[in-house]
This record gives structure tokens, sequence and C-alpha cells, in this order.
């Protein structure tokens, strides 16, 4: 199966004035149709970092210093501005965890999206119909076309994000948290209409999220990062039945659990400084196994499984 | 054992909107339901469901429009603040937001002495020494260095504790928590929930813990108590309500939680829609527009709170018989 | 913040000037050159080297005369402003922290007063009291009271519902000291903007009262006064009589203005 979406060896970097950030450290994986791949990781992973790279759209003062992002075959990062503008929100589109951030509070929401599908180069008439056929696509009364955002609830403004993402039939849409702001039941309200599209028309999802838990039950493949390195990848089902990396461990561990009454188990420490990041494994100042190799040398991702990646020593991550 | 607090048939409104478009919203609506001593009931339900507010008038913050706040006891939903207040120092709260708190012209410890000196009229110095103290039991450590800080020098788990050593230097007997790690980094939650219990623990303390997370609920509340649009819809002991949830909405919040059900083996419950509008809640049974097994009686009769099972309760037709 | 006042080119202009004025009026007996009240020389001088702004119509050397007359000016401003101040002040934290009819009632008094147009309360306050610096005193405190009322109710109302109050009336916190030690202190800043502005009228309205004679009486030296007198002997050329009491008022009503300004700049800053 050719794939929508193929990321390699990316690394992306931020100038600041108190020193480079190393944001993202070669970081890969590739997308099918209608797939979903979670990228997990606790504030400071990268992940958001790299979701903003799958539209070339890194804020200053970032750089994306190495790789490629094969959006459908195309190497987005070599577009120039006017192609990247039109392939935003029409070949790959985001949605965030503050709706707000798409939707302008001024305006009435038929209106915005309306303009959002003629600047795409739909024309008025067609655009008018679309923005009527999405909003009850994704649930929404047809009448919320004349109201304000801060007129409609929390979960009610991500159904217009999703709808105004979707509308143009992108290949990949990028959702960073977009149920972290919203009531539990809303939140699976939001997912199951994520899972809904995706079946329907095959985009692939790319989920970001910081929730373990959501990425095990909704994706197909998980990726986990820390400190801006990928430190496992593998299909769902292969990660659930056997989890190698320490910190994917303690992940998981740290989920409160109904089944076991405990309370989570969290990992001491806290995240690295990327601007002065730790030698060797960046993951090695909390990691509960770290030995000598692990401080001096940095691991590779390393396939130990059919679909599963692990950058650790102790699986046999060696160069 | 016996009962610390008692809300009985409770009901709180507010006022919202300006001048000529005033709304009257029922936050809470005829709750009652008894705390003993030394237990913790969790309250759980969605933003809107009125948990916050009944916690508040429980320490009678707000007095409620109708019914009776009763503690050990004592009437006081109409009690006279300078009657009611050397009461105060055993009813306590520990807010969601540790960030407003505390007033950012006090230092750390001049805020946790604040209530000794107002309530036991001993002076600052013999205060101090119970303030080192309490800063120790929270693990704001070096005390000395703490006592000096201001609440903007704080990180929010620390700030957090400063709060919980101010609320917890009177001692009280009966702690109100409003979702206290909710606004705080999951990795220190688990340190704020263990310093809570162990407070809980040495001074036998009852604790109305509010949240809108059921799972943490299942693994540290008695009993817990499901709310929904302003009313209590369920309650029961934790660990019926978890392996076995009665009302559509409690089945639909256990479902919606990431592996939640399937590890339980729970029946999954998908409700439409979303939470209706406090100020104008829908007829009969409040989540009948969005319940799967709505029945025709439950859009035009509120059904009554019935007891099903030795201390199970649920508001829901399908139960009552 | 604090530091941060001192540090605002605005404040340190208005510091100065302010100072300047308070030790003109402290000192004013040993740097006159000669005495307010008597007269000393030929009257209508232009300024010359021996009477440096020149003389009035009695004869009496202007220096002297607006020297001395930097006390009554500054004995009645701040005397005004204190006394609005202060029951500005308490009635605006009481009436914003008890709320309910008695806020209603002080409100509608206060805006009541704060309708009328401030210059002709004032006049009409003082000659109501009769002429007198102490009354002049009193009537521009009444003339001001509803701005510290509103200004400090209007704060105390937003601090009300700050989490840090409910969790002190949560406490069991009595209401005094929940005003005195958790409202009042975020207060101090916008007062002092309050104060300074306050000042700053406070000197043309007291200017506007002595220059209709309703403060002082002759000889008794007042910039306001002698503006007055000043205005009849524009047609004979004594300009100096006119502009340097002007000069004067001008000045200490700036020097209180940039006081305002240079803390109201760093609050919003800070």
């Amino acid at each position: 199966m050719k794939e929508v979406l193929e990321v390699s060896d990316l690394w992306i970097k931020y100038y600041t004035l108190s020193g480079v950030v190393h944001a993202v450290s070669g970081a890969s994986f590739q997308l099918g149709k209608g797939e979903m791949v979670a990228v997990v990781g606790e504030s400071g992973s990268g992940k958001s970092t790299l979701g903003y790279a799958l539209l070339n759209m890194v804020p200053k003062p970032g750089k994306i210093v190495r790789g490629q992002v094969l959006l459908d075959g195309v190497d987005i990062l070599k577009l120039g501005p006017e192609e990247l503008r039109r392939i935003r929100g029409s070949k790959v589109s985001m949605i965030f965890q503050d709706p707000f951030t798409t939707l302008d509070p001024l305006r009435k929401l038929g209106t915005q999206f309306e303009e959002f599908l003629i600047e795409h180069g739909v024309e008025r008439a067609k655009a008018r119909a679309m923005v009527k056929e999405f909003l009850v696509a994704v649930g929404l009364p047809e009448r919320a076309m004349h109201s304000y955002p801060h007129q409609l609830s929390g979960g009610q403004k991500q159904r217009v994000s999703i709808a105004m993402a979707v509308a143009l039939n992108p290949v990949v849409m990028v959702a960073d948290e977009p149920t972290t702001a919203l009531d539990v039941i809303v939140q699976r309200q939001i997912m199951d209409l994520i899972d809904d599209i995706r079946k329907r028309v095959g985009t692939s999802v790319v989920l970001i999220t910081h929730d373990l838990a959501l990425a095990l039950e909704r994706a197909d493949t998980i990726m986990v990062m820390y400190g801006g390195y990928v430190m496992e990848r593998a299909d769902k089902k292969r990660l659930l039945a056997n989890m190698i990396h320490p910190y994917t461990k303690a992940l998981f561990e740290s989920l409160p659990r109904m089944s076991q009454k405990r309370m989570p188990k969290f990992l001491p420490g806290y995240p690295p400084d990327l601007r002065n990041p730790p030698s060797g494994c960046i993951f090695h100042p909390r990691c509960a196994f770290a030995q000598e190799k692990c401080r001096s040398v940095a691991p590779v991702l390393n396939e130990i499984a059919r679909n599963h990646f692990v950058a650790c020593h102790l699986a046999g991550g060696e160069q | 054992m016996s009962t610390i607090l008692e809300l009985n048939s409770v009901v709180m409104d507010f006022e919202i909107g300006v001048f000529g478009r005033k709304k009257r919203v029922r936050a809470v609506d005829h709750v009652s339901l008894k705390i003993l001593e030394g237990e913790i009931y969790g309250l759980v339900g969605e933003s809107g469901s009125g948990k916050s507010t009944l916690g508040k008038v429980s320490l009678r913050l707000y007095k409620p429009v109708k019914g009776k706040v009763i503690y050990k006891g004592n009437d006081i939903t109409k009690m006279p603040e300078r009657t009611l207040r050397p009461l105060r120092s055993e009813m306590q709260l520990i807010p969601q937001d540790p960030y407003g708190a505390i007033n950012p012209v006090q230092t750390i410890g001049e805020a946790v002495a604040e209530p000794l000196i107002t309530h036991y009229r001993i002076d600052k110095s013999e205060a101090m020494e119970r303030v080192y103290k309490s800063l120790e039991e929270v693990g704001l450590i070096p005390v000395e260095d703490f006592v000096k800080r201001r609440p903007r020098e704080l990180s929010g788990g620390q700030l957090q504790r400063a709060v919980i050593a101010r609320t917890m230097i009177l001692r009280p007997k009966y702690v109100v928590a409003d979702e206290p790690t909710s606004n705080l980094d999951a990795s220190i939650r688990t340190s704020i929930i263990q310093l809570l219990l162990e407070f809980k623990r040495k001074h036998n303390q009852a604790i109305l813990f509010i949240t809108h997370d059921i799972v943490l609920l299942s693994l540290v509340a008695n009993r817990i108590g499901v709310m929904y649009l302003a009313q209590l819809i369920e309650e029961g002991h934790v660990e019926s309500i978890v392996k076995d949830p009665l009302h559509p909405y409690t089945k639909a919040l256990l479902s919606a939680i990431p592996l939640v059900s399937e590890e339980m083996g729970l029946e999954k419950v998908y409700l439409r829609g979303e939470i209706g509008d406090p100020a104008n809640p829908p007829r009969g049974c409040r989540l009948h527009p969005r319940c799967p097994f709505m029945l025709e009686k439950c859009s035009k009769e509120e059904p009554p709170l019935v007891e099903v099972e030795g201390s199970r309760f649920v508001k829901c037709w399908l139960y009552f018989k | 913040m604090k530091l941060e006042i001192v540090k605002s080119p605005y404040f340190l202009a208005g510091l100065t000037i302010i100072s300047i004025f308070i030790l003109m009026a402290l000192l004013a007996d040993v740097i006159s050159p000669y005495s307010p009240v008597e007269g000393v020389g030929p009257p209508l001088q232009p300024p010359s080297p021996r009477y440096l702004v020149g003389t009035d119509n009695l004869g009496r050397d202007m220096l002297s005369r607006i020297i001395h007359g930097s006390r009554i000016m500054l004995t009645i401003v701040m005397i005004a402003v204190c006394l609005s101040g202060m029951v500005g002040t308490i009635i605006g934290l009481i009436s914003g922290y008890v709320g309910g009819v008695l806020d209603r009632i002080l409100s509608f008094v206060m805006d009541s007063i704060y309708a009328f147009p401030p210059l002709i309360l004032a006049i009409a306050l003082s000659v109501a009291l009769g002429p007198s610096p102490l009354n002049a005193a009193i009537a521009i405190a009444v003339v001001y009271i509803p701005t510290y009322f509103r200004m400090v109710r209007g704060q105390v109302l937003s601090i009300k519902n700050e989490l840090f109050i409910e969790m002190a009336r949560a406490l069991g916190i009595p209401s005094t000291r929940i005003v005195l030690r958790h409202i009042l202190p975020h207060l101090t800043q916008t007062l002092m903007v309050v104060f300074s502005m306050n000042s700053a009228d406070a000197i043309l309205t007291e200017a506007a009262l002595s220059f209709m004679g309703l403060t002082v009486q002759p000889p008794t030296p007042d910039w306001g006064f002698d503006l007055y007198k000043g205005r009849g002997f524009i047609l004979a050329g004594a300009w100096w009589m006119l502009v340097f009491p002007g000069i004067m008022i001008t000045l200490l009503a700036l020097g209180f203005a940039l006081i305002s300004e240079g803390v109201s700049k760093s609050a919003s800053r800070g």
C-alpha cells in the first residue's frame, strides 16, 4: 500500500536568545490511507513541533534543519510559500486543542467557513452548499452557520474545526490534542467523529496527545516521543502485548487504572532541558535501567520485530 | 459512624446576565445527601453539573435558596456569620486553582498563620511555631525558606501544598476538595492526593472530593454521588457503582473513558448531543433527549430518586418499580 | 514595583517640583526678601533687581507674596485631599464590600454629588459654609469624595470575587480583617494615582475659590486672590501681577499631574 505520508529523519531546532533548542531529533514514520498514528509524549517531547512540521508551519525561531516530509509523494519541505498556502487546508489540515485558534470570534461561522472554501478556489454557490453539508455531517444543526463562535459549546466549536479541516478532502489531518479541553463524554463523541471520517472518506490522521490510553484505544500505530527523540514505535496490538522501552512502560504505569486498586506511579525527575540535553540516550537520567553505554552513546531506532521499533541499548538499539 | 454533614433537599439559584437580560440558573436542584464522619464521598460530574456549587453550599459559602445544611447536627442554613465563624475552623475548602487561593501580597508564612491568628487569638511568634510544623507536614522544605516566599515564587504543586497547609492548620473535620489536582501536572497529582489522604487518615477527616475524573474516585472514595445538570442522579458505594453502574449517564461516563469499559467488562452506552442549558433544562428526566433508553414517561415526568438494593440510589424511570 | 516608580522620569520630575514648593512653604519666612503683607516700595513696579517680581498695587513685594502664597495653597489642598481621600476610601470600602441596600443608597448619593459640576459645587458649598480657608478645604473635600468612593468601590467589587477572598471567608476570617488586610493593600497603587490627580485638581479649584474671594481675606497672600487683583491692573500694564501667580498655580498643578502620570505608567507596566 502506498503511504500517504512519509516522514524521514526529521530534525527541528529553535534558535532562541537563550540557546538552541533541539526540539525534534530524527523522527521518522509512515502513514497509510485511512490510518491513524498517535504521537504520544509529555510536554517538551517535541510532538507539537512535529505536528507543525507536517504542514511546514514550524513557528519562528524554529527551523527544520534536516529531513523530508513526503505528502502523497511530494516533499512539502521543498515547496514555495504560494504552493504551501494552497495545500494547507486542502491537502493537509490541522485542528487544535483550542478551536479558537482557527475560529474568528467576530464573524459568523457560516461566513468564515465559506470564505475559507472560496480562498481555496471553490465558487461561492458551491461553497455555501458545502458549508451546510459539512456542518450537518459533523453533527451540527444547519442554523449553526448563523452563530458566532462564543455561542457554541467547546464540543460544537471543535466539530466546526473538524468540518473545516476535512471539507476539501485532505489526505492527512493533524489533530493536536483535540479533546483535552473537553468533557469526557464529548471527548468520546469527537473521537468517534474522527474515526467515522477516517472510515468513510479515508482521511489519514496524525493524533498528537499526552494520553497514552487514548492512543491505545484509537490509533493503528503509536509513536512514543521523549525529549525530541522517538523512543518506541509500533502498531497498537504489538505495543499492547509487548512494551519494550522503559519510558513507554513508565508512561503506561502512570495511567490510573480502575482494575488495579492503586494510585498511578509517576516517573520521578523532570523532562530534559533541550538547550543542553544529556549526553548519550536522552532518557538515561530518569531511566531505572541506565548503564554506562546509555550515558555516552545515543541509541538508534531499531526494528526488533515486525513493525516494532525501539531506541534503547537494552533492546539492541546499537548502531 | 455518625453523619458529619447533611444536605437536605438543597436548592441553589444564581442570576446571570446584565440588566434587562437576567436569567435565573438553578445550579443545584433539590439535592440531598449525607456524609459520614471519616468517609471520602466522591462527587462526580461534568462541567455545568453543579458539583462545585454544591460543595460550597455544604460549607455555607453560599446560602441555599431552599433546603437545609446540617453540620454535626446543627442547622447552619441560616446561621448568622458571627455564630458560624467558630464552626468554620472545622469545615474547610481546598480549591481547584492554587494560583488565586493565596493573596499575592502575603508571604506563605503569613498566609498559613492567618487562620490561627484569627481563630485562636494567639500572637504571631507562637503561631509561627505551628506554621513551621505545618509546612514541614506538607513537604515544603526548607521551611525557613518557604515561609518568606510569595505565592508567585512557587510552582503549582508547591502552592497547592501551601494551601493545604493553611487549611489543615485548623485541623478541620470536614474538607471539601474541589478538583484539587485538575490544574496541576499529571505527574504531581498523585503526591498531592496522597498528602490529602495522609491528613484524612491522621485526623479522621471526612472529605467531599469533587472531580470530573471518576477513575480517580474509584481509587480513593468510599461512596460516589453522580451529578447531572444540577441533580444527584446516582449514589452508592464505589465498588458497586464502578462494577455495576445503573443510571444511563453513569454508564455513558464510564464508557467514555479510554480503556476503562473494556477493562471492567461494562456495557457500552453512548449519549447523543451535549449537556443541556442549565438555565433551561429539559422537561421530565434531564437526560432524556440524549438517552438511548428513553421511555415516553421520561420526557414528561421527572423520576424520583429511589433506593435500589441497600444504599444504592438511582434517579431513573428504568428502575422505578 | 515600588522601586520602578522611582525610576520613572515623570514621577521624579513631579516629585522635584512638589518638593521645591513644599520647601518654599516651609522656609517662607526665611527666604522671603520682604514681608508679604506690608507695603515696602512704590506700587506697581515692574520686576527689577530690588523687587524681582515687581510690586502690587499696594506696594507689596510680589515675590514675597508668591512665596508665602504657597503656604495657604498647600495647606488647604492637603487638608482637602486627605479629608476626601480618607472619607471617600472608607465609605467606598464599606459600600463595595457590604453591598446590598446600603451600597445602593451610598452609590446614589455619591453619584448625585459627582454629577454636579465640581467648581460650581465647591463655590456653592464655600459660600454656604462661609468664606474661610478651612471651609474652602471642606468644600473641596466634599466635591472629591465621590471620586475616591467610585474608584475604591469599583476595585473592591472586582477583588471581592477573587478566589483568595472566598478562601479567607471559608477560613472564617472576619470581614474587617478581610477588607483591611486583603483588599486595601491592592488599592494602594490606584489610590496614589487618584491622590495625585486629585491634588492637581484641588489646586485649580482652590485657585478658583480664592479668585472669588472665598478663601482668604486680604492681606493674606494667596495666588488665586492675587490673580483676581491682577486682572484689574492689566490695563495699567502690570502684567507681573497676573503672570507670576498664574505660573505658580500651573507649576504646582503640573507637579502633581506628573506624579500621577509617573505612578499610573509604572502601574500599567508593573
